[in-house]
């Protein structure tokens, strides 16, 4: 304060404030977007997480800001305690994840808990309630319960901007890591931010010694004992803060309905119940039970509406406040505001709206349910085609993984078997080789897959004397998301020069001899090669390496159908490559959409396919 | 404040993503709150995709909800069949007279639904649907990707703001060299809607 006594730089302080009011802007961002601006402005200098949708655009643009470190991490358990080193180094940092990924991440999110922090640790994470790009909908909100943590839950854009600050103070005070949680329709939709050219984070500090601290960071028995009573403290000290903070707000409206709703579904309920009174919450854990006891005496009903699981239902429930919720609104799947709306309805909370031409509008939805179906599929050009036309011809039992090539499972390639989650393929192969079955199996993962969790299983094939063939599937990027680098692809996140691991010596070095690199499109070659691992008896590992062709923006001359010649045999159909098209009598390809690959040129029995 | 909430349907690849994001600027630059949700990942390797856009006073869904969309914007013929429990009577419907062939159909398992099939079911609730040979445009202005450009400009007759005003948000949102090509393409849509 006594700096403010003199008079120039009382002056300079009043020329930054209106500086910064005058220029401050309204920008368009995604939540994603926002909360990586939040934390670089709250000073956040680390960050690191692995890519996953909903979440991966949190990391690549809080990359883009100056003055941070930021990496991709081979998985979330990496990128943790990445995060957490950082903290306690003194630096604030952060971790962001898809739902999935805290779960490779959470022994680490647990430690981090009892150990606490040295500086603000924000954990971004991203549910995808409705499985857009993933393979389960589980809510995270009970990680905060069972980690023993808080959680904030913006409903927007400028909200997440805001509350990344609020999370690394609450960090701070508290000494905690603070999960952050999205969904699908938070991390993935745009509303509107105030954004200021000229605001620039605090400067980094000095660096000082690191804080040895054994009994609150060595977590053996001993001194994890002391720890747990601190935490169950701290979570009753966030609850009283959960009651006087403004993040959760009451907003008064009739009598008739109280309702208890946070991030994009609080938004829903907003539109359907606009004269409702609101327990909006922003820490959706530890809860607010004097507001949440005061809102049950405002109004005459209490009504929780949430996405996924009872979570804040049970706990009001467990209060003894009397409240409905899951008797009126699904526990499966994404909510709408549409999906909102006829559950209140059917339940008699609001009156039905009224609608035009119904029957004309139910036939016409009936209708629409009927047209052919559109799922992903491979890209024109992809190299995974050649490969999963080779493995279904081959007639082995393909134990999958997580990644673009999980498409190798749809129709009419129908090459893959297992999916579970990232990392699985490789010992669930090695698993079936070990079990009771008459069939060949392979494993099959992308290049980023391994680095995330293909090395463990790998090793465990050599030394627990397996013989499964792993193929690794080596477009040279993380392609589903979006072309994120890994430690294959010799650049880092901020797109600085790397060391390349490479993916053949690396097996080499663990112990593999039969290991062999082929090309997707070589499909003779790839189908020896294939035959001689699984004969072999041997542990093995097939790299197929074909760089991802939308990153590479490889594309040839697309080959054309020589309708004289074509039998309409449908071998080439089979290859499952969307330019390929069936007409009346023959197969026609749109070279608006072909790569010019030559696969289709290589499987048609006729050589009707012609490359010019 | 007059509100406005569009859903733009197509197949992952085409660009939808890029027209809602100029789509919601020009919202912004107009004055309006303004709201998007769309789909990443899995969901855009040539699979069905929707964007929706939400202009008005005070928006709190991203998501439009069903019966209440002012425009429906088809990027593939097919993709804009699957929405007609977002239509009323009001709905103006713009679609890209044009035919990505989905799997099923490519294999000969299922039938491409004719212009007349599609028509039946989204203007059952009193909806005017309007054809555009977007991509035809497109192609014809140097690159059929920029079917979504041509389709804003169609739509960007009903909106107000001036030429000047879409073509310089455009220049702010498409990278620097395609932006000229992808300005062409936008008056040429536009030029279709109001011819």
């Amino acid at each position: 304060m006594n700096s403010l006594k003199r008079p120039e730089n009382r002056r300079n302080l009043l020329q930054t404030f209106w500086k910064g009011r005058l220029n401050k802007l309204k920008k368009l961002m995604t939540g994603n977007e926002a909360v990586a601006y939040g934390a670089y402005l709250s000073g956040v200098k680390v960050g690191a997480a692995y890519p996953g949708t909903p979440s991966t655009q949190i990391m690549e643009n809080f990359a883009t800001y100056p003055g941070v470190f930021a990496e991709w991490a081979p998985n979330e358990k990496v990128s943790m305690d990445v995060a957490i080193g950082a903290a306690f180094a003194g630096t604030r940092a952060m971790v962001s994840t898809k739902h999935v990924g805290l779960n490779v991440a959470a022994d680490s999110l647990f430690y981090a808990v009892y150990t606490g922090i040295n500086a603000g640790l924000l954990i971004c994470c991203a549910d995808d309630p409705g499985m857009h790009s993933s393979q389960n909908e589980q809510d995270n909100r009970n990680y905060a319960k069972f980690a023993k943590l808080p959680m904030l839950e913006p409903a927007d854009s400028e909200e997440a901007k805001q509350f990344a600050g609020v999370a690394l103070e609450m960090s701070e005070t508290f000494d905690t890591p603070v999960i952050m949680r999205f969904v699908t329709r938070t991390s993935h939709s745009s509303s509107v931010v105030d954004y200021d050219p000229d605001q620039v984070p605090p400067p980094q500090e000095e660096p000082q010694p690191y804080k040895r601290n054994p009994q609150k960071h060595v977590m053996v028995p001993a001194f994890a004992r002391g720890r747990h009573p601190v935490i169950e403290e701290k979570i009753k000290k966030l609850s009283e803060y959960a009651d006087t903070s403004s993040l959760n707000r009451i907003e008064p409206g009739d009598d008739s309905i109280g309702i208890i709703a946070a991030g994009s579904v609080y938004n829903y309920a907003r539109e359907v119940f606009p004269n409702a009174t609101f327990l909006k919450l922003g820490m959706v854990y530890p809860l607010p039970k004097e507001k949440i006891r005061k809102l049950a005496s405002m109004v005459k009903k209490v009504v929780v509406i949430e996405e996924l699981d009872p979570f804040f239902e049970e706990q009001v429930s467990f209060m003894g406040v009397e409240v409905t919720g899951k008797s009126i609104f699904p526990v499966i799947g994404e909510f709408s505001p549409s999906l909102v709306r006829s559950c209140a309805e059917k339940a008699g909370l609001i009156e039905p709206e009224k609608k035009e031409n119904e029957t004309a509008a139910s036939e016409a939805v009936g209708k629409a349910a009927n047209l052919p179906i559109r799922p992903p599929i491979l890209c024109p050009g992809c190299g995974h085609r050649g490969m999963f036309n080779v493995l279904r011809d081959a007639g082995v039992v393909v134990l999958g993984d997580i990644g673009c090539y999980t498409l190798g499972a749809a129709p009419p390639l129908n090459a893959m078997h297992f999916t579970g989650c990232m990392g699985a393929s490789i010992g669930v192969a090695h698993g079936v080789t070990k079990g009771n079955t008459t069939d060949r199996s392979v494993a099959v993962l992308g290049d980023s897959t391994f680095f995330h969790s293909g090395l463990h299983p790998v090793i465990d094939v050599l030394y627990n004397k397996g013989t499964t063939t792993t193929i690794i599937a080596d477009n040279s990027t993380t392609g589903m998301t979006g072309h994120q680098e890994h430690p294959g692809t010799g650049l880092t996140l901020q797109r600085e020069p790397a060391v390349t691991v490479d993916i053949e010596k690396t097996v080499r070095g663990f112990g593999y001899e039969k290991v062999d690199v082929c090309n997707p499109y070589d499909m003779d070659n790839f189908r020896k090669v294939l035959e001689d691992h699984l004969e072999s008896g041997q542990p093995s590992v097939i790299i197929v390496k074909k760089p991802c062709v939308l990153q590479t923006k490889e594309k040839h001359t697309p080959p054309r159908i020589d309708p004289e010649l074509c039998t309409d045999c449908g071998t080439c159909l089979d290859v499952g490559c969307s330019p390929l098209v069936q007409e009346d009598g023959y197969v026609s390809i749109d070279p608006l959409l072909c790569n010019g690959c030559g696969l289709c040129v290589q499987v048609c029995p006729m050589e009707a396919i012609i490359q010019e | 404040m007059k509100k406005f909430d569009f859903l733009m349907a197509g197949v992952g690849g085409q660009g939808t993503i890029l027209a809602s994001n100029i789509l919601a600027a020009a919202g912004v630059e107009f004055g309006y709150d303004v709201k998007t949700a769309e789909v990443h990942g899995m969901a855009q390797r040539g699979g069905s995709v929707e964007s929706h856009v939400r202009w008005g006073e005070k928006v709190y869904s991203p998501l439009v909800e069903q019966g209440k969309a002012d425009f429906v914007i088809g990027f593939e013929t097919l993709e804009a069949g699957r929405w007609p429990m977002y239509l009323n009577k009001d709905t103006v419907i713009l679609v890209n007279d044009y035919r990505i062939p989905p799997p099923p159909v490519n294999l000969g398992k299922a039938t491409y639904p004719t212009k007349k099939e599609i028509e039946a079911i989204l203007t059952s609730s009193g909806s005017k649907i309007i054809w555009i040979n977007a991509t035809g445009i497109a192609k014809d202005m140097g690159n059929p990707a920029m079917v979504g450009v041509v389709l804003l400009g169609a739509l960007s007759v009903y909106l107000g703001g001036t030429e000047e005003q879409w073509l310089s948000l455009i220049e702010r949102l498409v990278p620097a060299k395609f932006a000229e090509m992808n300005k062409k393409a936008f008056v040429a849509g536009r030029a279709e809607k109001s011819a």
